[in-house]
């Protein structure tokens, strides 16, 4: 029987109101202003950049103060936000070559051309808590050294000179977007790579360390991760050239894999790519990792069966906000459906009943086992 | 990676100025330079988004990465020049100063208007970067330092 | 870029934009009914109308096709500046502006059996539109109404082609009309 649900709407206003006083927490504290998040809890601004896909730093901000610190909550607020947003164009593919680099390591050559620079990394510390923090207090200015001017060359460069490493090909085609069709199987890679960098960090993560552990394992080097700000040209029509529209800060990983060889290709190296907004290395890293496995087909591996080289798989639970969209609906009213499910196993129990009593026929005398009968009447 | 024959290189950097640099400084270096040019608007101040890509591999064929929030205007001055800002972010404010500096920088204005407001704002922006990359450097890691010992 | 090429658009887009849109919802929505559209200027031999369908409807992500009689520098520039939209050939339009004589037979996209959608809208520029001729009946009219088309067997074929098929702006001036796939035309 189906009864109508009202009669929420004041429970749902003062659900907000409390919200909105739960969100201030204690008044006697001072309130978070959007600058400071912005400021002061900048990866957690980067992560919801890149999973929203909108590039933004105090829209980020107000999201995170927005979902109270809840970042999958503040991506949907990006997400959100950015289908209001009219699109002007694409940009020029950027140059990271061009990167102005912040942190720059290599894990395959000590003595990279250009050097090897830390930048401000957690790496190095002890994980111990600093108690320092809990009091105010002002930081002692980071020290400074003569910097090189030359641009920082990508170090698979080198290799790709030697032959090396396969090849990348350009193309200046207008890759496809999935923000704007659906996405169809199979996908080309440039698509797989917006899925990922767009992706959830924690499945991203899961899906590479899954790599690692020996599922389709391909043995990864971090040729390269570099951190840094480059900027964003797009060509503007009424004027006739390309200009710089902004500058952006991304991560990006270049990772160096097993040898590949055929009867007609001398062994070589293969690649996985991440780039990612802001500084976001373990999603940089990761998305290498899964970029490789998904590219097995194309470059005539085999199919190990492994779920990061399946790419319905990856793809259909990269994305975060389309994830907890789906879960998070099973919570909302379903009487109706609960109430079919209710009078159907009613009913299964009476036959049961009534078949188990004094009958002493032969089995299931109104045929079909119980899950079968569950499955047709959901039918 | 600059063309030095490129005709359009001083309005590509000015331009690119504008859009990159923060829009309190440009806004103070506009109230600074107390211009107030006539014009009409061609296109009122629009905010909207572009769509960033990249290249698989750093040099392959291209992506999309994500987009990023850019506000744009366009303005004719009444001595017929036409301006046009894209500036990163969401300031309208920023996007029509950056059309009318534009505009005014093809007029006999230009050196009054890089003076008072294109040199500074570019001073600013190097020095921030000079010292990013500073600090950067001094990260930088120095794999001989044990054999060389204490001097 | 022409200089002519930067005015003539919206002047106040978030409300001329609406403004436009809504008629030309109703049109499509109503078949059969004529609604007038202000707010934007472009360069002649561009209608008013179909000036303000591009300018509400386009954007980079659609394709524009025109007819030899509307393709003019000082149009392209309009329309690139005003709305982003790249010029393509009648294969991959998603709009597509000229006369009935030039627009019809080409070999414009009429959809996919999963995407419909994916099918070019034809703004149809006429010399003038009123409610005479062609009876037309179908969703979003009530018994019949009627419109001047430039023919009728042409519109019958695209119908029976539902749920593909091509859908139509009539422009004559600062005036539209609209004749959608599902509309029956005799």
């Amino acid at each position: 029987m189906y009864v109508a649900v009202k009669g929420g709407e004041r429970a749902i206003d003062n659900a907000h109101a409390w919200l909105a006083e739960e969100r201030r927490g204690d008044a006697s504290v001072d309130e978070l202003s959007v600058p400071q998040i912005r400021e002061q809890l900048k990866l957690a601004v980067n992560r919801v950049m890149a999973e929203g896909s909108l590039y933004d730093p105090d829209l980020a901000a107000l999201a995170i103060k927005q979902a109270r610190g809840d970042l999958i909550e503040a991506i949907f607020l990006i997400r959100a936000y950015r289908t209001t947003l009219p699109r002007f164009g694409g940009s020029v593919p950027i140059e990271t070559e061009a990167m102005a680099c912040d942190r720059r390591v290599s894990a395959t050559f000590k003595d990279a051309p250009g050097g090897q620079m830390l930048g401000p990394t957690f790496d190095y510390t002890h994980r111990l808590l600093d108690f320092k923090l809990a009091a105010e207090g002002d930081v002692p200015a980071a020290e400074e050294a003569e910097a090189r001017d030359a641009q920082t060359p990508h170090i698979m460069s080198f290799l790709d000179r030697e032959g090396l490493i396969q090849p990348e090909t350009d193309s200046d085609t207008t890759p496809p977007d999935l923000t704007r069709t659906p996405l169809e199987l199979p996908a080309t890679r440039d698509l797989r790579l917006q899925s990922l960098t767009r992706g959830d960090e924690g499945f991203i993560l899961g899906m590479a360390y899954s790599t690692q552990r020996g599922y389709a394992r391909n043995h990864a080097f971090v040729a390269e991760l570099r951190i840094g700000v480059v900027p964003v040209e797009m060509d503007i029509p009424e004027l006739g050239f390309a200009i710089e529209i902004g500058e952006i800060e991304v991560t990006e990983c270049e990772t160096v894999n097993q040898f590949q060889g055929s009867k007609t290709q001398p062994p070589q190296f293969t690649r996985g790519y991440g780039l990612v907004f802001g500084m976001s290395e373990r999603k940089a890293i990761s998305m290498a990792l899964v970029d490789r496995a998904l590219r097995w087909k194309e470059l005539g591996e085999d199919n190990l069966g492994a779920p990061a080289q399946d790419e319905e798989f990856v793809l259909y639970h990269a994305d975060n906000i389309q994830a907890t969209g789906f879960l998070e609906h099973i919570k909302l009213p379903h009487y109706v459906d609960f109430q079919s499910e209710l009078e159907l196993i009613r009913k299964l129990r009476r036959e049961a009943q009534a078949n188990t009593a004094p009958q002493t026929d032969t089995s299931d005398a109104s045929g079909g086992s119980l899950s079968g009968k569950m499955k047709e009447a959901a039918e | 990676m600059k063309d030095e024959t490129d005709p359009n290189a001083a309005r590509k950097a000015w331009l690119g100025l504008l859009a990159r640099c923060r829009a309190a400084d440009l806004n103070a270096l506009w109230a600074g330079a107390a211009l107030a040019p006539d014009h009409t608007v061609l296109r009122a101040p629009e905010v909207g988004s572009v769509m960033v890509r990249g290249r698989a591999g750093a040099v392959g064929s291209a992506f999309n990465l994500g987009e990023v929030t850019v506000t744009r205007a366009s303005v004719r001055l009444a001595s017929g020049q036409d301006g046009h800002g894209y500036v990163q972010g969401r300031d309208k404010v920023k996007a029509t100063q950056a059309a009318l500096i534009d505009a005014l920088m093809q007029t006999d204005q230009a050196d009054a208007i890089r003076a008072a407001v294109l040199d500074p704002l570019q001073d600013q922006m190097t020095q921030t970067r000079a010292t990013r990359s500073a600090k950067a450097a001094a990260t930088k890691v120095e794999f001989f330092t044990m054999v060389r010992g204490e001097d | 870029m022409q200089a002519d090429a930067l005015s003539g658009g919206f002047a106040n887009a978030p409300i001329d934009a609406a403004h436009a849109f809504r008629h030309i919802m109703q049109v499509m929505a109503q078949p059969g009914r004529i609604e007038t559209v202000t707010g934007g200027t472009p360069p002649a031999p561009l209608s008013q109308a179909a000036g303000i369908v591009l300018l509400t409807l386009c954007d980079p992500e659609t394709p524009v096709f025109l007819a030899p009689s509307r393709d003019t520098q000082a149009v392209r520039d309009w329309i690139t500046f005003h709305t982003g939209a790249p010029f393509s050939g009648a294969a991959e339009a998603a709009f597509a502006v000229g006369t009935w004589d030039e627009l019809s037979g080409l070999p414009f996209p009429i959809g996919t059996a999963e995407y419909p959608d994916r099918s070019t809208t034809l703004i149809v520029e006429c010399d003038a539109l009123s409610n005479t001729g062609a009876t037309l009946r179908g969703p979003g009219i009530k018994d019949s109404a009627t419109l001047s088309l430039p023919e009728t067997a042409a519109f019958q074929a695209n119908a029976k082609l539902f749920p593909l098929g091509l859908d139509h702006f009539l422009t004559a001036g600062d005036q539209v009309a609209a004749l959608p796939r599902t509309t029956k035309v005799s």
